[in-house]
């Protein structure tokens, strides 16, 4: 259907930019889904659920990896207005991407469930874009639960933005109650975009997606100037210039326009083939006459976490490879580098910006790519320094150099957990086992509590969101950011098999949980292992000292009692297949040791912030 | 010979065998094995190819069976051409007991119509202590068996009753005894240790009755739980405790001990004699990879590389032949790695072991690892065999894989 919002070269006073913070699964696909319906850029009939979030696993664990940006037209008290809604990251992995899609809209809608109230996540979100000056609009989703409690959560949102609770809308993303209002309410409350119509052209990449048919496909806000399609184009972080081969804007479909003109949001297709061409946050400008100056808040994407992926199946490692060079065509995060581990073979080490993507992107080499995969206990990035001054920086616990080691700095984040008050006492506990230093507690509503803590980044990655959730019946929820590095008392624990050390189980832990980790495996693998035809001992040591040990005993009967003239064709298949059972095992020295046992002794039920599905 | 039958090619109806298989007849002993598939119950633990009156109603009869059985080994001299005679019989099941000593006889006569005898021929029957008697044992004597193997299984009534054998307790010592009185030289008792239950006192008291019965020869088994035994459905229902594998490895450590310092050697893991003369040479056969017919429903046979299996039941069994055409079901044509993995498996069991040079070089490599760990015999490997130790024997499938690429 075609509208007034077609046509590019809006001027700003008629345009308004605005993003959707909400926590997983309050509601924003849903509401998303109901805006472009209401606004008729989307039929009824072709409304598909969820139109925005598009990827297989994006739907399946209902949130948005990758945001979507839509313009659509809306009209107020008979002036047509452009509305752009930038449909944001719902993940902590994704904060940085997040708050570049905030630097993008002058205005937020907070939306929350009704039923129950704001998650850290979206704190940490809305405290992000009251930095960024946003308007903030609050809003509680589901008010047709019959579970829901607008008055209370009113309340909640009111103190916590210092609004009057009168203030926060009320609407049902599902039945459409209330969503007609919320378009209005953007347009009064979210002022429209500022910028210099003659400057050099500005804009800010907000996100990038690599289409198999297009190409690159870039999504920016102009700021300044005009881009128009048929000019050339520079990436002010590299200076790379790039063709222009296409301008335009989603509705909800791709549809090239004359350009894009201050304050509007839209796409460029450029041609290249890789999302590291076209970064996040990075400015474009023109290439002719274009500006000196890039906007600011440009950074690198740097992973955070560490982990091994191997192919369970060793001769499925070029194909790993092939997998790893696709999933890197859209994801300008994702970094990896061969790797060889004396029991696991050939793989790569992988670097996340967390510990979703790291699952993320598990998933879907698994999943799209058919490949069955090992990954090893993720760990975080140290940088070491040793006696002789040398610093390095340490991804992998096998690059550790024990004895000669002066200081260690490792990553610490500042979290935040929301959670009833009555688990106060249990969050704080888990919160100081894991080395966390509280910096604040505030209430947010006279029975949930908001819980500040430091916390070095590689206690949050180890099974810490598991321990939360069981710890607090499911009610807590959990946001980090980075906040710098710290000295930290570290050591490397290794586990031996029969004298001999197996790489993948090495990690790099504090002293003080050394000993638990070094047992907690050990007892493990003891289980794992199945027998061998001789006695295997287990050991974690640190060095060269030993801290836990344990002992598989040795296999007592491993042979069939009967081998008569009407057994040997059944024995000789049994042998067969037996023998391809053994194919399957990984050899660390003498012992055979099951994949499985990798698999489960390398899964540490950490998962981050992962939802199963929703509602 | 457990029950389900392995997948195999299909086999020739007029029994035919490659010509090459058949051309080394002779070179090596040739067995026979009858497959007697009557019982008069079936037992818990037992998954053998037999049946008992009751299940075959009168689709087969030991009378019809008799019948087919000649006519299976008709077709065998035939197939076999110029066939030696027979070096070793042996008739198993089942429960040949059953037949009488009159069925006996006449499941030997048939044996040597087809194929002769050799002089010194070895000639089994396994016999259920509860249908034999003084006359029965003069009277196989006379037909021309020369060695009874009696299942004993295990002294201990609360043993018994959980493997549903009928026998009292004191009867197959007693009928080990009858058959030595009617001179029967070569006797062989069979034990099953590690039954749910069985403590090591009542292993004990069946060893020593083994002993007391004066038999030169002792099979001793673990019990294997089969899939689809009513023992295996008791103990998947907790009816009964599992066994565990490191109790059966102190059963059978007891089970050797007893027998050796008793006189007794080892000379197939579970299989133990007096003297070399009380060697069972049929099953020997079985474990050398010599030729055998196996004739009877569900029988194996091997001739020179070709193995081959019965249909199962009784009466298809006695109907195929009774249409003039071969009774196996499938067969298979063994490669020469077969051949060599078969000779690994085979000969490793044996106290004889089992040549190097039948080995790859990393086979040899590992047979080498397997002295260090105190599994083969260091004596044995530096005279050019493997050869399990005592601790070896208890693993001697794992060796196996080992030694295998």
């Amino acid at each position: 259907m075609a509208t007034f919002a077609d046509t590019t070269f809006t001027p700003p006073e008629r345009i308004r930019n605005f993003c959707i913070i909400a926590h997983i699964d309050h509601g924003k696909s849903t509401l998303a889904d109901r805006m472009l319906q209401l606004t008729g850029v989307v039929e009824e009939r072709a409304m598909r659920a969820q139109y925005l979030d598009r990827m297989d696993i994006e739907r399946e664990r209902g949130i948005t990896i990758k945001a979507q940006n839509v313009r659509l037209p809306w009209v107020v008290d008979d002036e047509e207005i452009v509305l752009h809604m930038i449909d944001t990251p719902g993940h902590v992995d994704f904060t940085y991407e997040v708050s570049r899609a905030l630097e993008a809209c002058e205005g937020a809608i907070l939306l929350v469930d009704a039923a129950q109230g704001i998650e850290a996540q979206t704190l940490a979100n809305l405290y992000l874009a009251l930095e960024n000056n946003l308007a903030i609009i609050p809003v509680l989703n589901k008010i047709d639960l019959p579970a829901a409690d607008p008055e209370k959560y009113s309340r909640e949102l009111a103190h916590i933005i210092g609004c009057e609770p009168e203030d926060v809308l009320r609407v049902s993303a599902k039945t459409g109650e209330g969503v007609r209002e919320l378009l209005d309410a953007v347009v009064r409350q979210v002022p429209p975009p500022v910028g210099e119509d003659n400057a050099p052209a500005r804009a800010m990449i907000f996100d990038s997606v690599y289409d198999t048919y297009r190409g690159v496909v870039t999504y920016i806000r102009v700021v300044d100037g005009r881009i128009t399609p048929r000019e050339r184009i520079r990436m002010m972080s590299t200076g790379a210039v790039h063709e222009l081969l296409e301008v335009g804007i989603i509705s909800p479909e791709p549809k090239p326009s004359a350009g894009l003109g201050v304050g509007e949001v839209g796409y460029l297709i450029t041609g290249v083939k890789d999302v590291r061409q076209s970064k996040v946050g990075d400015t474009v400008t023109s290439e002719r006459k274009g500006a000196t100056e890039p906007l600011a808040g440009y950074r690198e994407p740097r992973p955070m976490v560490y982990s091994g992926l191997y192919p369970l199946d060793g001769s499925d490692y070029p194909d790993l490879r092939e997998a790893l060079d696709k999933l890197r065509l859209n994801d300008a995060a994702l970094t990896y580098e061969p790797e060889t581990s004396a029991a696991l073979g050939f793989g790569f080490r992988c670097g996340f910006l967390g510990l979703l993507h790291l699952e993320i992107t598990r998933d879907r080499l698994e999943r799209e790519f058919g490949l069955e995969l090992i990954s090893t206990a993720p760990n975080v990035v140290y940088r070491v320094v040793t006696d002789d001054g040398t610093e390095t920086t340490v991804t992998n616990p096998s690059d550790w150099v024990d004895g000669k080691i002066m200081e260690v700095y490792e990553p610490i984040v500042k979290t935040t957990v929301i959670c009833p008050s009555e688990f106060i006492g249990t969050v704080m506990e888990l919160c100081q086992a894991r080395r966390g230093q509280l910096g604040g507690m505030d209430y947010l509503s006279e029975d949930r509590v908001e819980l500040r803590y430091t916390m070095p980044l590689a206690e949050i990655i180890f099974d810490f969101f598991d321990s939360l959730k069981s710890r607090t019946r499911g009610y807590a929820s959990l946001d980090y950011e980075e906040a710098g590095e710290q000295t930290a008392n570290l050591v490397k624990v290794d586990i031996l098999l029969q004298g001999e050390p197996v790489d993948a189980f090495s990690a790099i832990v504090h002293r003080d949980a050394a000993y638990t980790y070094g047992t907690r495996m050990a007892t493990k693998l003891r289980e794992l292992i199945p027998r061998q035809q001789f006695e295997v001992p287990i050991q974690a040591a640190i060095g060269s000292r030993v801290i836990a040990r344990e002992t598989i005993r040795a296999m007592r009967k491993d042979v069939l009692a009967k081998c008569y003239g009407g057994d040997i064709t059944r024995k000789r298949k049994l042998l067969e297949k037996q023998k391809e059972g053994k194919k399957r095992m990984k050899m660390v020295g003498r012992v055979e040791v099951p994949q499985e046992a990798f698999v489960a002794a390398l899964s540490t039920d950490e998962t981050g912030d992962k939802p199963k599905g929703k509602k | 010979m457990a029950s389900t039958l392995p997948p195999g090619d299909p086999a020739p109806a007029d029994g035919t065998l490659p010509p090459e298989a058949v051309a080394g007849l002779g070179s090596r002993p040739f067995g026979v094995y009858v497959h007697v598939p009557f019982c008069a119950t079936r037992c818990g633990y037992c998954d053998f190819n037999t049946y008992t009156a009751g299940e075959l109603g009168t689709s087969a009869s030991p009378q019809s069976w008799l019948e087919a059985l000649r006519r299976e080994l008709d077709l065998a001299a035939r197939v076999l051409g110029s066939a030696p005679p027979a070096s070793t019989v042996f008739v198993g099941g089942g429960t040949p007991s059953l037949l009488g000593a009159d069925g006996l006889a006449s499941v030997l006569d048939a044996v040597r119509g087809a194929f002769g005898l050799t002089s010194a021929a070895e000639v089994t029957t396994e016999a259920n202590p509860e249908s034999t008697s003084p006359e029965f044992f003069a009277e196989i004597l006379r037909a021309g068996y020369t060695r009874v193997s009696l299942g004993a299984q295990s002294v201990a009534p609360h043993v018994l009753r959980i493997l549903d054998r009928k026998h009292t307790p004191g009867r197959p010592v007693a009928a080990a005894g009858e058959a030595r009185a009617a001179g029967f030289e070569h006797l062989n008792l069979d034990l099953i240790y590690g039954t749910p239950g069985e403590r090591p006192d009542d292993l004990q008291a069946s060893l020593d009755a083994v002993l007391d019965a004066g038999v030169d020869h002792v099979s001793a088994y673990a019990l294997i739980i089969e899939e689809g035994t009513a023992i295996e459905r008791r103990i998947r229902r907790g009816e009964l405790p599992s066994t565990d594998d490191d109790v059966l490895a102190e059963r059978y450590e007891q089970v050797d001990s007893v027998l050796s310092t008793s006189g007794f050697r080892w000379y197939e893991v579970s299989n133990w004699a007096a003297s070399v003369a009380a060697r069972c040479q049929h099953n020997l056969n079985y474990w050398r990879g010599g030729d055998w017919w196996g004739a009877g429903p569900g029988a194996h046979s091997h001739v020179g590389g070709v193995r081959w299996w019965n249909v199962k039941h009784p009466a298809r069994y006695a109907a195929t032949l009774a249409e003039g055409r071969s009774p196996a079901a499938a067969r298979e044509i063994l490669s020469e790695e077969d051949r060599r993995v078969e000779r690994v498996l085979l000969e490793l069991r044996l106290a004889e072991g089992l040549p190097l040079g039948v080995l790859d070089e990393s086979g040899v490599a590992e047979a080498k690892v397997a002295v260090s760990d105190g599994l083969l015999s260091q004596s044995a490997f530096d005279a050019g065999r493997a050869v399990l130790t005592d601790e070896g024997r208890l693993l001697a499938d794992g060796i196996v894989r080992r030694l295998l690429p």
